[in-house]
């Protein structure tokens, strides 16, 4: 009868002098497999007496116990070993570049007006909307533009060929006819803002024969001219993120609002850099003025009962204000150069919460 | 509107500070967009003694002086003829910088001489034209003073003047604003009547009432016309109008002190009577600008018996103009309709100082005192003797009056103003003003045509009082937290451009217009969206689609070595002129190659398949129910006819996708591959009401799916959609997903057929799918898609 343990010492021997996977399981089956060695040892148990079959078969199990251990062991030791052999032969050149990607962008002039709206939200201002293309009543008539006045002429309007009835259609000046369209549809109270495109005949280093405002609309019963101020107040310093940038109300004209107002931010020149905040210089950035009671009655609103303010501004003049872009005309100009310096990436979406811009 | 500080002060008594007076006129709504003070130039420079003044040993016309600075003598070699000693001079040392070069004076040797500094003409401090010699200060200016404590300086202000302001293109009418907001006190202006000596020999008749209401002349005899003094020559030049000769220069004068155009006739050119009459067509002015002008009848003219001699309120006429042998002139103040001065200075292109303030409408009760003003500068520059003053027509009546009630100003303009100092205000715009049962009863003054009611004074009243006096106050909340704003169309756009710009393409804004050629491959150049008077020829027709900019942009893009790209816009096109012509879209394009050389890739050009993914994607964000939409194969001509498509939600086109047709990327001059797709915004259905925001429960089955493939070979017509829709029918409640794996065609499958390959997904939602079930559902899948396709299972 074989002596377990020196069998097992035979067999761990084995073990521990297998060179892969294959040779391990090899010398297992030799050993614990059906027709293995410590296989055979227990069965010539049957053949023992009762008391020395107890005390052999422990000592089988035992020796048993500590194979199954060494076997595992010795497998864990080599798979080990085979992946970092494995791995070892397998190499890539980190530095290469990776498949690309293409990465989009959003223009200025829309997350300008995302931003803008944003603002005006938060004072309750819906966003309106109208057509590019006009008729004389709402771009200038209802909007108290004398025929033949010279402030008609200041506007550079683009016409459509005269219709058989002698009107003719032009494209928008301004967002302002929105405001007609919104209070002949809408009653008071109102609070809107208008984007658009808007259209002028001028080209040159400061002017595109197209361009975009966004314009501002409140019409109720008690609305007045320190609103006016308190609104635009609250909305530039808001804009440029400049928490007390000076703003100035300078008294102008304009045929539908009365009194009218630009408005004029601080900026500083120094070293020839632009700057806003607090300077010694000032920057146009918008015109507004209290609703002229005209406008009202054109739109079928009494004048003696209702009032409110209107504003307008450029959505161009705003971004490059705030992100510095140089030059109008390269907003219309499609080069992706530019639209990938200048563009938005497609998440940084304007919130109030989490900043306009970053 | 230009004028200088000593002219503003004839008309107003102040202490005020230039820059002042600069921020207070801007804060009146008289824009300052300049002010020149030649003082702020002088930096540096100060009074020189010339104690000697020697021949200079290399150069007989220079001098070679000794300048006292109070702290050192300079030697300075000079070349001015009346360069002597005793002479006080204007006097720059090495450093100051000169006005007329704005270079720093450098230590020179002239002619072997070094010079220690600069004695300077009024040009070369830009004080004036004078380049005769040097500066001769008073005798008693201070040496070693600044220069700038002893020179008188007039400092020239322009202002904006906006369109409503026309009794401001005078001096006066600036002086009186300022006084009435405080800044000094308004001096009286007393216009005497001049006696006339004798009866004007030129009678004048107004044919046109409604043209020219009112005509004042007078004949001056034996007038003098040469040079204007200095004063008015040097008030002139500092507004940048050239000094011509007194009689022009005082019709100019009295135009921008007070507002009021004139005109002086040679009287010996005129054959009375001069009536003030509307054109005849075919008449013809010849103008003081050297042109002729040809008329259609619609212009208002001052003709004498021959024919019209100047176009009213305009431009006179060359042959009545004074020259320095004129000895008799006819003076001409007339009221003149602003609409029709408008249209003619607009018809002929005629921009003058005079056309400018009548069409601004001038003062009417100030044509008779305007005359009589020049009647006075004539005489008192001129000589010669008045006739009595002719008139035709009248005043027009302007007279109007109207009440304020004063709570209006607080109601509007958001400030209390006390009712005394509204009725001071108001009085010292020239306003009457009167007691009224509840309010103010108001007579705006004949110079403020602009005054029509109410809240026109409302308006003076904010303005005058300072709109910086006003607080501001935030708008009140209208809602504890704030609303969602945006209308669901709003919002789709906003989706649509974010999620575009997260699949790779760049977003553009591009002009609503292109040529009518370009126009005219999209389906657009019609003749009503053309623009009659276009920026240029290849922007003159409104765009029937946002393609062509695209590829435009995509072809400069190109030139810029930046071929493969892919952009975007979300903008309108327009089918027609009205409202509903409009529509929004949201157009994609893609140049070039799709992926582009790389290491781990092939490169691949565009296909019509980008451009349908772009649009699946788009519509999906937009929120459109993308899996009810049916692709066909059509879509309009701009578009490959084979490689393109159009995604419907039953008859209605949601967007249109596919290869650009050769003809238009020709046509736009642009190199292919490009693909677009264009989504039509407005098209799309609103989603069903919901009452709340929360979602379907989602059903997640426990069970595992299983993926059977099947490879069918089918005739090469058939559309690939089919088989995937048959094969979904097969089973509704089991497939959850069939797509196509491959497309074969070729060897082995034979002519005119393809392969279609589809992997269908099983997914058991109660049990485990037992292997007889699995066939039984695939026996279904390979009869649906025979059925409906004729296609065999590829053995």
């Amino acid at each position: 009868m074989d002596n377990p343990e020196q069998l097992g010492e035979a067999v761990l021997a084995e073990i521990a002098a297998v060179a892969d996977l294959d040779a391990l399981d090899r010398a297992r089956v030799g050993a614990l497999g059906k027709k293995g060695s410590f296989t055979a040892l227990m069965k010539t148990l049957g053949s023992l007496a009762p008391e020395e079959r107890k005390a052999f078969g422990a000592r089988i199990n035992g020796v048993k116990d500590r194979l199954e251990a060494a076997i595992e062991a010795r497998k864990t030791a080599l798979e080990s070993a085979a992946i970092d052999a494995r791995l070892g032969a397998e190499r890539i050149d980190v530095t290469l570049s990776p498949r690309p990607e293409a990465e989009g962008r959003v223009h200025p002039i829309s997350q300008t007006i995302e931003e803008v709206t944003a603002i005006f939200a938060e004072m309750g201002f819906t966003v309106a909307e109208g057509p590019d293309i006009e008729d004389d009543f709402h771009n200038f008539t209802a909007l108290n533009f004398p025929p033949d006045h010279p402030a008609r002429q200041m506007h550079d309007t683009f016409f459509f060929p005269e219709k058989a009835d002698g009107s003719r259609m032009l494209l928008r000046t301004h967002t302002s006819p929105v405001q007609v369209r919104t209070m002949q549809s809408v009653k008071p109270p109102i609070r809107v803002i208008i984007p658009g495109r808007t259209f002028r005949c001028d080209s040159d280093m400061t002017h595109t024969p197209m361009f975009h405002q966004v314009e501002g609309l409140v019409v109720d019963t008690v609305t007045h001219f320190g609103h006016l101020k308190g609104c635009l107040i609250d909305f530039v310093r808001a804009f440029f993120e400049i928490e007390d940038v000076p703003v100035r109300f300078r008294p102008s004209f304009f045929p539908f609002t009365e009194p009218s107002a630009e408005v004029d931010i601080g900026c500083s020149r120094e070293g020839g850099e632009l700057r806003i905040g607090h300077g010694a210089g000032w920057l146009e950035i918008l015109g507004c003025g209290m609703v002229h009671p005209n406008v009202l009655r054109n739109c079928g609103i009494d004048p003696e009962h209702y009032q409110g303010f209107a504003f307008g501004m450029g959505v161009e003049r705003l971004a490059m204000l705030k992100y510095g872009i140089p030059d109008l005309r390269t907003f219309f100009e499609s080069d992706l150069r530019w639209l990938r310096h200048y563009g938005f990436l497609p998440l940084d979406v304007p919130t109030m919460a989490g900043g306009l811009a970053r | 509107m230009k004028f200088t500080l000593a002219w503003l002060k004839e008309h107003l008594d102040t202490d005020a500070s230039l820059s002042q007076i600069g921020d207070r006129l801007t804060m009146l709504g008289l824009e300052v967009e300049g002010i020149e003070d030649p003082a702020a130039n002088l930096a540096g420079f100060i009074v020189g003694h010339v104690r000697e003044a020697k021949p200079h040993p290399n150069a007989d016309r220079l001098k070679l002086c000794t300048v006292d600075t109070g702290l050192e003598i300079l030697e300075v070699v000079c070349g001015a003829p009346n360069a002597r000693a005793g002479l006080k001079v204007a006097l720059a040392r090495v450093g100051t910088i000169i006005p007329e070069t704005g270079e720093p004076l450098k230590k020179g040797s002239i002619r072997g001489v070094e010079s220690q500094g600069m004695m300077c003409s009024y040009r070369e401090l830009k004080l004036g034209a004078d380049h005769d010699g040097i500066i001769e200060l008073d005798a008693k200016a201070p040496v070693g003073a600044p220069l700038a404590s002893v020179l008188t300086f007039d400092p020239v202000i322009d202002v904006a003047i906006t369109p409503n302001r026309a009794d401001c293109l005078g001096v006066r009418g600036i002086a009186r604003d300022l006084a009435a907001s405080g800044l000094g006190r308004l001096k009286p202006l007393t216009v005497e009547p001049v006696p006339g000596r004798f009866e004007s020999p030129l009678k004048v008749r107004t044919e046109a009432p409604e043209a020219c209401p009112l005509f004042v002349g007078r004949y001056i005899r034996g007038v003098k016309n040469g040079e204007s003094p200095q004063w008015l020559k040097d008030r002139l030049t500092a507004i940048g109008l050239r000094p011509i000769s007194a009689l022009v220069d005082i019709t100019n004068f009295v135009t921008f002190d007070l507002a009021r155009p004139l005109h002086v006739f040679d009287a010996d050119t005129v054959e009375g009577p001069i009536r003030a009459r509307l054109s005849k067509p075919g008449e013809t002015v010849a103008a003081l600008n050297g042109k002729t002008y040809e008329l259609d009848g619609s212009e208002t003219v001052i003709a004498d018996a021959r024919g019209p001699e100047a176009l009213a309120g305009v431009i006179g006429g060359a042959p009545s103009g004074c020259t320095e042998r004129t000895v008799n002139v006819f003076v001409e103040s007339a009221l003149f309709d602003p609409r029709r001065t408008a249209n003619t200075g607009r018809k002929h292109a005629i921009e003058s100082d005079a056309r400018y303030r009548f069409e601004r409408q001038v003062d009417p009760e100030f044509a008779r005192p305007g005359m009589e003003i020049a009647t006075r500068l004539i005489l008192e520059l001129c000589g010669g003797e008045p006739s009595h003053v002719e008139i035709a027509g009248h005043v027009p009546d302007w007279r109007k009056s109207f009440v304020l009630r004063p709570m209006r100003v607080a109601q509007h303009g958001g400030i209390e103003v006390p009712v005394d100092e509204i009725e001071r205000i108001l009085a010292d715009l020239g306003c009457s003003v009167a007691e009224h049962g509840h309010g103010i009863l108001v007579s705006p003054p004949s110079w403020r045509a602009d005054i029509e009611a109410e809240h026109d004074l409302v308006e003076e009243i904010i303005r005058v009082n300072g709109y910086d006096n006003v607080p501001a106050v935030s708008m009140p909340r209208l809602a504890p937290t704030t609303r969602p704003v945006l209308t669901l169309a709003q919002k789709r756009r906003g989706w649509v451009r974010r999620h575009l710009a997260a699949r790779g393409l760049v977003e553009c804004v591009t002009w609503s217009f292109l040529s009518e050629a370009q126009a005219k491959l999209f389906g657009g150049g019609a003749a009503a969206l053309r623009l009659a008077n276009p920026i240029s020829a290849d922007l003159d027709t409104m765009r029937p689609s946002v393609l062509p900019q695209l590829m435009l942009a995509a072809g400069r893009n190109a030139d810029r070595g930046l071929a493969d790209c892919g952009l975007f816009e979300v903008g309108p096109h327009y089918a027609g002129d009205r409202p509903q012509d409009q529509a929004m879209m949201a157009v994609g394009l893609r140049a070039g190659l799709a992926s582009g050389r790389h290491w781990a890739q092939p490169a691949r050009p565009v296909d019509a398949l980008d451009a349908k993914a772009d649009a699946l994607a788009a519509l999906a964000a937009a929120g459109a129910p993308i899996e009810n939409l049916n692709v066909f194969a059509d879509a309009p001509g701009w578009y490959h006819p084979g490689r393109s498509g159009s995604l419907k939600l039953g008859p209605k086109v949601l967007a249109w996708f596919g290869e650009l047709h050769p003809r238009a990327l020709k046509g736009l001059d642009v190199k292919g591959p490009m693909v677009g797709f264009e989504l039509f915004l407005d098209a799309l259905p609103e989603p069903k009401a919901r009452p709340t925001k929360t979602r379907p429960l989602a059903k997640l089955s426990p069970f595992q799916p299983l993926v059977r493939d099947f490879a069918f070979v089918v005739e090469a017509g058939v559309l690939a959609e089919a088989l995937v829709k048959a094969a979904k029918s097969a089973d509704k409640n089991l497939i959850a997903k069939v797509e196509i794996f491959d497309l074969y065609e070729g060897k082995g499958v034979g002519e005119g057929k393809k392969s279609l390959a589809l992997a269908v997904t099983l997914q058991p939602t109660d049990k485990t799918l037992t292997d007889a079930e699995i066939e039984a559902v695939s026996a279904k899948i390979v009869a649906a898609v025979t059925k409906a396709t004729g296609a065999a299972l590829r053995g």
